[in-house]
């Protein structure tokens, strides 16, 4: 059953961006254009959801051509979820960066970049077919060079030159392995290369070639091989990094659950524990770096590779219980991870500098800056009642369930030093005497507090209302578990 | 002026119009062989690029006053709303119809709508090659 709802979330964005290239010299409409795309792209995603709880998969054969010859768009709960989540991130961050980005970004394409970007996310999100994941991968990574380097600061020209080359390495290596898995298998539709997977069993060979996959969404994700995204994540802009921090690794470990679940789950032994590894080493380093640092930036830089490698530590458990919880917890991260970006910049644009040290007592005039700001440390850390806590309690129970009792108490510990690090910045910043005087702040960072508190809200929303999204959430894993329904719903289509 | 420049110039006038015409023949005749908006795209904005060579950046501008970053959005929205046209009738994203017509001497004439989102795609390569080349050829 074709329905073109699937690709609108990739349309919508498309078409905006291409709109308001026309729009150059017109800044407001170009906001305009980009609240309207963004919120449009939201509610088709809503509505997707809603669809796959009703009735199912939702897929679409772009052009008429059916599964596996033609393109596939492929809408299942985990895609669903995903793609209304990264919309609703991306409004906050779009109406931080109206407040925070000044005339010369938004006189240089930044609104129609941040609208490509989102028609990578969302693309990669909704594919069904390997080669076409590449595609958009590419899209959104060359959406993020520009983003990055865009300002044309010194230490934003000197990260983006590396940002781009490992991702150029990443990519061909990505090429490469969609290569070798064309000539074993014949296929590129998702659906189809898990039956034929499936039929011809996981041998050595594609066992090897699934973990240059995970080694290339590693590089993608952060997972292990993160080296590259501190530096580059403190390059540019709050606003910029807000939306990266939020949607971009995401992609990453989207391509992982979606690879390690539909294609890839013969082999566990090999591949799953890889991953388990991974993720531990990922969380070890990740808690160090962000204990270490005494810059802002820095601090909530190594914040999103924790996250990483505790995502996917419970995809590498690969039971239901913890396919579930890595999926909430990927949800809370998106708009947790906006949401520290968001005020993290709003502090530093006060205090004119990311140096801890230098901030002192901006609780003093900012009362709700630093209150949000708590709120997001506490829902980053995994505390009660916020929506860290549901997932990371999930994560946890089935990671012990499952015998990896060492594994979670490595989660367990990477929490607490999570949580040392973010209240450090709070401390720092919020408490104390205050240095700075109103009237010497370099900023208000008032813009930060419309779409922090948006995000605040439905941190604490996600954490109260966890059964009600766990309903929608539990659909996913169960898909996630049971690949049939995948292939039944993309190969079945007429 | 130096004299070879006077060869390349003459050469230059009479070429572009070849490679033009080649162009708008790859572009057509990419629905059922070879060529489509990709190629087509890529050979208009090389004769574009030998009339830069030949001249200057500058004289091309006043030749062609056209703002290629503009052009190659506006191609990205003529594909992308013909993919969405299919949508209003109800078939998926991207479906193409076709038919035949008469025409007066040249007989009978395939027209699919996917020729339409060629040139959507032929703009949108002319617009970012030619957005490329001047930004690393031109010092503004």
């Amino acid at each position: 059953m074709n329905n073109n709802l699937v690709v609108l979330p990739i349309v919508i964005p498309l078409l905006a961006g291409a709109v308001m290239i026309f729009l150059r010299e017109y800044r407001r409409l170009q906001r305009v254009t980009g609240i309207l795309a963004t919120g449009a792209a939201a509610a088709v995603a809503g509505r997707l959801v809603d669809l796959v709880a009703r009735e199912g998969i939702q897929t679409l054969q772009v052009g008429g051509w059916p599964a596996p010859y033609g393109i596939t768009l492929v809408a299942d709960m985990l895609s669903a979820l995903l793609v209304f989540t990264a919309q609703i991130v991306a409004l906050a961050c779009l109406l931080y960066t109206f407040d925070s980005i000044g005339e010369e970004h938004e006189s240089h394409y930044i609104y129609p970049l941040m609208q490509f970007l989102l028609c990578g996310v969302n693309g990669s999100f909704l594919t069904g077919d390997i080669f076409n994941l590449f595609v958009f991968f590419e899209v959104t990574l060359i959406a993020s060079y520009v983003l990055l380097a865009l300002g044309g600061m010194r230490v934003q020209l000197r990260e983006s030159l590396k940002y781009v080359l490992i991702n150029m390495v990443a990519s061909t290596l990505f090429v490469i392995a969609i290569g070798y898995l064309y000539g074993v298998t014949g296929a590129l539709n998702m659906a189809h290369l898990s039956e034929r997977v499936a039929a011809a069993g996981q041998g050595g060979l594609l066992t090897v070639v699934s973990l240059l996959f995970l080694i290339v969404f590693g590089i993608k994700a952060a997972l292990f091989l993160y080296v590259w995204l501190p530096d580059s994540y403190s390059a540019p802009p709050p606003a910029v990094a807000a939306i990266f921090a939020a949607l971009l690794t995401k992609v990453g470990i989207y391509a992982i659950m979606r690879t390690f679940t539909l294609i890839f789950y013969h082999e566990p032994r090999i591949t799953h524990t890889v991953m388990l590894a991974m993720g531990a080493l990922t969380m070890i380093f990740g808690a160090m770096g962000a204990v270490a640092y005494w810059s802002i930036r820095k601090i909530l830089a190594y914040n999103v590779i924790v996250s990483v490698g505790f995502i996917v530590f419970a995809v590498g458990v690969a039971s239901r219980d913890s396919l579930s919880g890595a999926l909430y917890y990927l949800l809370h991260d998106m708009v947790a991870k906006a949401l520290i970006f968001i005020l993290g910049g709003a502090i530093i644009s006060i205090a004119g500098t990311d140096r801890l040290r230098e901030i002192n007592g901006l609780i003093r005039y900012r009362p709700m800056l630093g209150w949000l700001f708590f709120v997001a440390a506490l829902a980053l850390a995994g505390i009660p009642p916020l929506s860290g806590f549901v997932g990371k309690a999930m994560i946890l129970g089935s990671g012990i369930e499952s015998g990896h009792v060492l594994l979670a108490a490595v989660g367990l510990l990477s929490s607490l030093l999570v949580l040392y690090s973010v209240m450090k910045v709070f401390m720092q910043s919020f408490w104390g005497e205050t240095l700075l005087s109103e009237d010497e702040a370099h900023a208000t960072g008032k813009g930060a507090l419309l779409p922090g508190s948006i995000l605040a809200a439905l941190v604490i929303g996600l954490g109260l209302g966890a059964d009600w999204v766990l309903a929608y959430v539990d659909i996913a894993a169960e898909t996630m578990v049971n690949p049939v329904q995948y292939i039944d719903a993309v190969l079945a289509a007429p | 002026m130096r004299f070879t420049n006077v060869i390349l110039q003459t050469a230059t006038k009479v070429i572009v119009f070849i490679i033009l015409t080649f162009a708008l023949q790859v572009l057509f005749s990419g629905h059922h062989n070879p060529g489509g908006g990709f190629v087509g795209g890529l050979v208009t904005a090389s004769a574009i690029i030998l009339l830069m060579l030949a001249y200057d950046s500058r004289t091309v501008r006043d030749v062609l006053p056209v703002h290629f970053r503009r052009l190659g959005a506006f191609g990205i929205l003529i594909a992308v709303l013909t993919g969405c046209a299919a949508m209003l009738a109800g078939s998926p994203f991207l479906d193409q119809v076709f038919s035949h017509v008469e025409l007066p001497l040249i007989g009978d004439m395939e027209l699919a709508s996917a020729i339409l989102f060629d040139v959507g795609v032929f703009f949108t390569v002319i617009g970012t090659t030619m957005t490329i080349i001047s930004a690393i050829s031109e010092d503004e």
